[in-house]
């Protein structure tokens, strides 16, 4: 029997020929991560075992975006303490104010991540590195300090569940669109402790950047990990980033699966998440007319380059309804960079958008667009629980940046082409 | 390692931001987190918890983000304990880590009611309703697990082992 493409990273890992779904299993990792809400708690944990260095300063990560830039005092002190402990252990990826970015976005961008790794982060969409084909799930604080400690940890071999998306992607359908109309169909713990494998033409036609999103949001269907098989568009992205050589690993044609799923891809239209969950997705045809207060286009899973091109050729020219607010939340300094040379955020604050500084912020509530009593937010970011972007009675739907952009132009929900062809 | 206490019962897809929202994640300090805990779920819940209350709740428990802050909520408001039809995966591995117990007791336990005194025996995994007689049985922890719990977390038990 072969092994799937989580197995085999699983397996080289561990110094093993093979495992198999079920087995716990003790693996070498490439990389751990942190950021700068889980980052102290793992701090404080770590210092107990009174250790005089991690397990190797360049592999620790420590990202400070979530309440970043400090949003109050309490936040302020946390990441003094963190940026202490960067300084004490020489730890060498330390990225803050004016360097750093949304951590998904920002490590694949940095080639920090390259495909064949076997990593964990402290931040639940760390399963979005699986889109480069690296093994990559979220942790704790407490196993993040004990992976700073050794640069290992253990994992139970996900069973594997494979998406297979056939045929063309309509237009103004992305990443975004094809995740939330999967996790519609197998709900929020639909593959719960499994990994989800990606694969089809669709995917192929994908960019890295839209598969990237897609693997962000398995966690969202309760995975272990999300994972893409590397191709020449993987390979392509890697060429100039890739810090360290990389492993290329693919599926075993009779590798085992516990589920197999095929979508048409034709048939997906752009979609919708209505609170209070992911799972709640339809396509945008049903939330047509729902008016919203603010739309927040950004986010680890729709922050990168590519989704800000989208959102700025559907509002190059156009205002965005002076009902709601549009905030824009490049996902790193180089994508704000870059957005600015293409003429991007002049698009956006042209059409009466804020633009703001890399952060996590409004998407968990943190800051920088914070939901009242009874609001609405029409956000691209992974969650829409309750009290996710402010007050316990406010309500996110969750979206691609095409359906936010539109949207912000109308006022309310609103499909791609409804403003595009006006 | 026997436990008693009153029930608090929620239902599926209990999220972290539920357990403890994010607008407190710029404190790491248990206590101040307990004063939060479950706050956007039942807002009376961290004034009216008791030490060695016990929650059951259905699918899914934990889903969503990695803050280790959520168990840490949870324990320290006094809870000893989280019976769930399921848990979401890092919320199972954060409890464990941090000494929570937890148990996965599949849909049966949600029979137990609100208020009701439950018993529960780490070790083998039994719990027993004794305000309306009944049992129910959970897959137990592993005895390295039980010993996790019993030194305070993952931590804890590294030292203790290393100490030894």
């Amino acid at each position: 029997m072969g092994m799937t493409i989580t197995e085999k990273i699983l397996a080289g890992h561990a110094g093993r020929e093979r495992v198999a779904p079920g087995e716990l299993v003790n693996c070498r990792l490439d990389l751990v991560l942190g950021n700068d809400i889980t980052a102290p708690l793992a701090i404080q944990e770590f210092r107990k075992l009174g250790l005089s260095m991690v397990f190797d300063p360049g592999r620790v990560v420590l990202v400070m975006d979530h309440f970043t830039p400090n949003k109050d005092i309490k936040s302020a002190e946390q990441r003094l303490m963190i940026r202490q402990f960067a300084r004490e252990f020489g730890i060498v990826n330390y990225f803050d104010v004016g360097a750093m970015g949304i951590e998904h976005c920002l490590l694949p961008e940095q080639g920090l991540v390259v495909p064949g790794d076997c990593m964990i982060g402290a931040d639940s969409h760390t399963c979005t590195y699986g889109a480069l084909g690296a093994f990559a799930t979220g942790v704790g604080s407490t196993d993040l300090a004990a992976g700073m400690a050794m640069g290992e940890c253990w994992f139970k071999v996900p069973e594997s569940m494979k998406f297979v998306f056939h045929g063309e992607l309509r237009p103004w359908v992305g990443g975004k669109d094809l995740i939330l109309y999967t996790i519609g169909r197998i709900g929020v713990e639909g593959a719960r402790y499994r990994a989800m494998e990606f694969t089809g033409e669709a995917i192929g036609a994908l960019s890295v950047e839209g598969r990237l999103t897609m693997c962000n949001m398995a966690v969202e269907a309760g995975a272990k990990n999300g994972i893409v098989a590397p191709d020449d568009k993987t390979l392509a992205f890697e060429a100039d980033r890739a810090r360290r050589p990389y492993q290329v690993y693919a599926s075993d044609p009779d590798a085992p699966y516990v589920e197999v799923h095929e979508y048409e891809a034709g048939q997906i239209e752009p979609q919708v998440a209505f609170p209070h969950l992911p799972e709640n997705s339809r396509p945008v045809s049903e939330a047509a007319g729902i008016a919203v207060d603010q739309v927040v286009i950004g986010s680890c899973t729709n922050g990168r380059l590519e989704d800000l091109r989208t959102a700025a050729g559907i509002l190059k020219g156009r205002r965005a309804s002076s009902k709601l607010r549009l905030i824009v939340i490049p996902g790193t300094q180089e994508i704000y960079l870059q957005a600015m040379r293409e003429g991007l955020l002049e698009v956006f604050v042209e059409a009466g958008a804020a633009v703001s500084t890399p952060t996590c912020g409004p998407c968990l509530g943190g800051h920088m667009g914070i939901l009242a009593h009874g609001e609405r937010a029409l956000a691209t970011t992974n969650r829409n629980f309750v009290g996710r972007m402010g007050h316990p009675e406010s309500e996110v739907y969750l979206a691609g940046p095409a359906v936010a952009a539109a949207s912000a132009i109308t006022g309310y929900i609103t499909h791609p082409e409804e403003v595009v062809r006006q | 390692m026997i436990i008693k206490g009153c029930i608090w019962k929620f239902g599926n897809d209990v999220n972290t931001d539920l357990i403890i929202p994010a607008r407190y994640l710029n404190t790491t300090d248990p206590q101040e987190l307990a004063s939060h805990c479950m706050e956007d779920a039942d807002k009376s819940f961290a004034g009216r918890v008791r030490p060695g209350d016990i929650i059951v709740a259905g699918c899914n428990f934990g889903c969503g983000s990695s803050r280790e802050h959520a168990p840490v909520a949870i324990k320290s408001a006094g809870v000893s304990c989280v019976i769930a039809a399921s848990f979401a995966r890092i919320f199972y591995r954060n409890a464990v880590n941090i000494g929570l117990p937890i148990l996965e007791a599949g849909e049966s336990v949600q029979a137990i009611e609100s208020g009701d005194e439950v018993e529960v025996d780490l070790a083998t995994g039994e719990i027993r309703n004794l305000t309306h007689p009944a049992a129910y049985q959970a897959a137990a922890f592993p005895s390295f697990m039980q010993q996790i719990i019993k030194a305070g977390g993952l931590i804890n038990y590294v030292r203790e082992r290393m100490a030894d």
